[in-house]
This record gives structure tokens, C-alpha cells and sequence, in this order.
């Protein structure tokens, strides 16, 4: 019943658009701008399949509402490689085996990029802590936790 | 998702004389981690939504000798984080930092937690045991509510239609007091508690309890406080005997219902041993 102009970061480059007031960002980022990295899951905020960072901090893009991040800086999966190829977190993920099926690896890497950068020093139960909410069905866990291990700087 | 008229306030009196057009079919989104849920659930079909991020003044801490204040829309990872807030409590900063996964944390705010009036969450039972007053205003009036006041029932406060809840207001703790909170969670971390307690207690130089709170979350339709359980310990030692009996209080005092976290018999049981438990680790 309303539309609103909003305009933000997406992996660097600025976005324009006009959105409905009960657009979800997820929909927004899937539907409107084709960018299918950020998988839909539980759809309450639960599964973290659809971790997404607002100006750094990872939140469910579920959760959100797309007027809710005008003016924001959001990071996706498709952010997190460069032109030179995959990130160094994302070499530790196939190096380490992070992921079989693959479902929740997009808001794993999201997660997991947030917290190398928001805090590079993290012990093992802190990152524990901060992955907390992205689950997997497949690995265990043990592979994630390496990965992100392997990749924080020494 | 049904289709609502999103406005988006840039002051205070503005969002408060919105409210006051239609209170009864509008609501205010924070973060929107629970009100995003039930709108796409269609548990609740507002036809008008009132964001608050423009409201920057609402997401203060700050610290005094008076005590902490908490502006409404300070996240709970803001809160966790706050030097401020862990040198009040550390048991405070702890209880944000206990709630549900870092999503939840960075995106909702202590103010929509507390309006949303969950019984199970974390914030409101710490909150409860520091003698926590929520600051609310309408239009026409501001207003204290002392938290004993607050909650209802279950996803209900006192608070009317057109306020707004702008601060949570904590003062001083008696000298020397010592706070604990503890969530029972059985099944996973980021689960709601099956019980959840937080305990203050002072003592005075002999020993003897001179100030005691105990809040009790997930025991019953609101967060609650075990008067009876608090009143056994002033005058007396925290030792072993006075600890049993303020837990069987707490225990006596719960209300718990059936869930899928236990029967209402186990969660009352489970109030007495965290309340045991809290209590022996701040004695």
C-alpha cells in the first residue's frame, strides 16, 4: 500500500530502487536483482541459510524488510570473491571440506567473513558462539570449523 | 505478507502524533525480528507500520550514579558489547549476549523484545531482578512503569496502543550486590530457555542478605518475581539452608505450562534447581 525509494550498497555498487513496504530484502536481493547466492531456508530467522551483512554485521535477510536497509552497506556470497577468484575463506572451505550439499554454504561463508573481519582473533568457543545459528546437515561441522580456522590471519 | 503504508518518522514527536491517528491498526517496528515474523505469518495484519530507525537518540546507553539507562532501540549486541553495560552487571551484558544467535542479537533491539512480551525470553527476567522501570510516551502524556507492572500476559504488556516504549532505566545496585543469570537449555544453544533465572543479592559485613531479587523466565505467562523466596534470604546467611529454601519458594512460585521444552512439573522443578544453583554461585 506503499512504495519507497531506497538506495544502498550491494557488494560495492550503489542500488536504486523502488520497493513495496512489505518487500523482504531476501526477495529483493533473489527476485528483483537475480543475486540466488542467498538461499531461502526456514524463512523465521532460524537456519541462517540466508545470512546476509548489513554494514558488516550478519542479520536474516528473511528477517528484513528492504526499506529496512536503505542507506546500508550489504554484503552477499556473490561479494565475498574477488575478479582473481575465489576468497581466502572460501579456498579454506573446499580445502577443508566446509560443505557437501552446499544448501547452507553461501550464509556459512557470510557468517564466517563477518567474524574474520569483526574479530580476526576469536578463540575456537567464540567462533563456535558466532556460527552458532547457521546450521548444516551434512558436514558436522568439524569441516566448517577448520575452514575458518585455516583462514583467519596469523 | 499482506501490503501495509510504511512511515518512517525522522523525530520523536513525529512517530508519537502518527501513533495517535490509529493506534488501534498500526505497529511499530525496531529490528523487526518478531513483528517481521508475524506479519508474514499473518498472525498480526496492520494497515499501518511505524519504523523507528531514524530515532537515532533512542539507541543511547548511558551510565551514571543514578544507574544505566537503556534507550529502547539499542540492540542486544550493542548491549553485550557496551562497557557501560558490563560495568554496571556483567550478569546484564552476559543476558544479551545469551540471546538466540548473532543474527537475532545485531538486528533486534531490547525495546522490541520487551514490548513483544515473550515469557521465554532472556532480557526481561535480568531486567526484572535489577528493578528495571520502562519509560513510555504517547502524545499526551509520558509515563514510568516499574517492570513488576509491565508484563500481562503472554505476549501482552500494560503498555496502551499509542505509547511507545523509549528507555528501560535501572538504578544503582546497593553496594557490593552480586547478580547472576541462568538459562536452562536442555536441547540446543540457541534455543528459548526451559527455565531461565536471574538473582541479585547484597550482603552486609556480618554476612547476612540485606538486599535479594530473584526473576524467574519461561515459568509462567510473564516473566515473575519469587517474592516469598526473597524475602526468606533478608537477614540471613546465604549458607546451605537459607539457598534450599528460597529455591523451593522459587519453585512454589512458577506457573509453568506444557511444552515441547517439558511437562509444567519438570520446568517448576528445574526452577528450583537453577534458582539453587544461581543463588550458591553469588552467595
Amino acid at each position: 500500500m506503499s512504495d519507497h525509494s531506497i538506495r544502498f550498497r550491494l557488494n560495492g555498487a550503489v542500488v536504486e530502487r523502488v520497493v513495496p513496504a512489505e518487500r523482504l530484502l531476501l526477495d529483493l536481493l533473489r527476485s528483483d536483482l537475480g543475486k540466488t547466492g542467498t538461499k531461502d531456508g526456514c524463512s523465521i530467522g532460524v537456519c541462517g541459510l540466508c545470512t546476509v551483512q548489513v554494514d558488516g554485521a550478519p542479520m536474516s535477510a528473511c528477517l528484513l524488510l528492504a526499506t529496512q536497509i536503505d542507506g546500508a552497506a550489504i554484503t552477499t556470497v556473490e561479494g565475498l570473491a574477488s575478479a582473481d577468484g575465489p576468497s581466502e575463506l572460501q579456498e579454506a572451505f573446499i580445502a577443508e571440506g566446509g560443505f557437501q550439499c552446499g544448501i547452507c554454504t553461501s550464509g556459512q561463508l557470510v557468517a564466517a567473513a563477518a567474524l574474520l573481519e569483526a574479530r580476526p582473533d576469536a578463540t575456537a568457543a567464540e567462533v563456535s558462539d558466532w556460527m552458532m545459528g547457521n546450521l548444516c546437515r551434512c558436514t558436522g561441522y568439524y569441516g566448517i570449523a577448520r575452514a575458518i580456522a585455516s583462514a583467519r590471519p596469523r | 505478507m499482506r501490503p501495509f503504508e510504511y512511515l518512517e518518522p525522522e523525530t520523536l514527536d513525529e512517530a508519537l502524533a502518527l501513533l495517535a491517528e490509529d493506534p488501534d491498526d498500526t505497529l511499530v517496528l525496531a529490528g523487526g525480528t518478531s513483528l517481521v515474523i508475524l506479519m508474514k505469518q499473518e498472525l498480526v495484519r496492520p494497515a499501518r507500520v511505524i519504523g523507528l530507525r531514524k530515532l537515532a537518540q533512542l539507541r543511547a546507553i548511558r551510565s551514571g550514579d543514578a544507574g544505566l539507562t537503556i534507550g529502547a532501540l539499542a540492540t542486544h549486541g550493542s548491549l553485550a558489547r557496551a562497557s557501560d553495560v558490563n560495568a554496571f552487571s556483567p550478569a546484564l551484558a552476559a543476558t544479551f549476549a545469551a540471546v538466540a544467535t548473532v543474527r537475532i542479537r545485531e538486528q533486534a533491539t531490547v525495546g522490541g523484545n520487551i514490548v513483544h512480551a515473550d515469557p521465554s525470553q532472556d532480557p526481561p527476567v535480568t531486567l526484572l531482578a535489577l528493578d528495571a522501570t520502562a519509560v513510555a510516551m504517547s502524545k499526551a502524556r509520558a509515563r514510568r512503569i516499574p517492570f513488576d507492572e509491565l508484563f500481562v500476559d503472554v505476549f501482552e504488556t500494560s503498555l496502551e496502543p499509542d505509547e511507545l516504549l523509549l528507555r528501560v532505566e535501572l538504578p544503582a545496585l546497593p553496594v557490593g550486590a552480586r547478580a547472576t543469570y541462568k538459562k536452562f537449555l536442555p536441547n540446543t544453544l540457541d534455543d528459548y530457555a526451559t527455565v531461565a533465572v536471574a538473582a541479585v543479592v547484597a550482603t552486609d559485613a556480618d554476612g547476612r542478605c540485606t538486599h535479594a531479587r530473584i526473576a524467574l523466565g519461561g515459568a509462567g505467562p510473564v516473566p515473575l518475581r519469587a517474592h516469598d523466596a526473597e524475602r526468606s534470604l533478608v537477614g540471613r546467611r546465604l549458607d546451605d539452608r537459607s539457598i534450599t529454601e528460597a529455591a523451593a519458594l522459587a519453585a512454589a512460585a512458577t506457573d509453568p505450562i506444557a511444552d515441547l521444552r517439558g511437562s509444567a512439573r519438570y520446568k517448576r522443578a528445574m526452577a528450583g534447581v537453577w534458582t539453587e544453583r544461581a543463588l550458591r554461585e553469588i552467595a
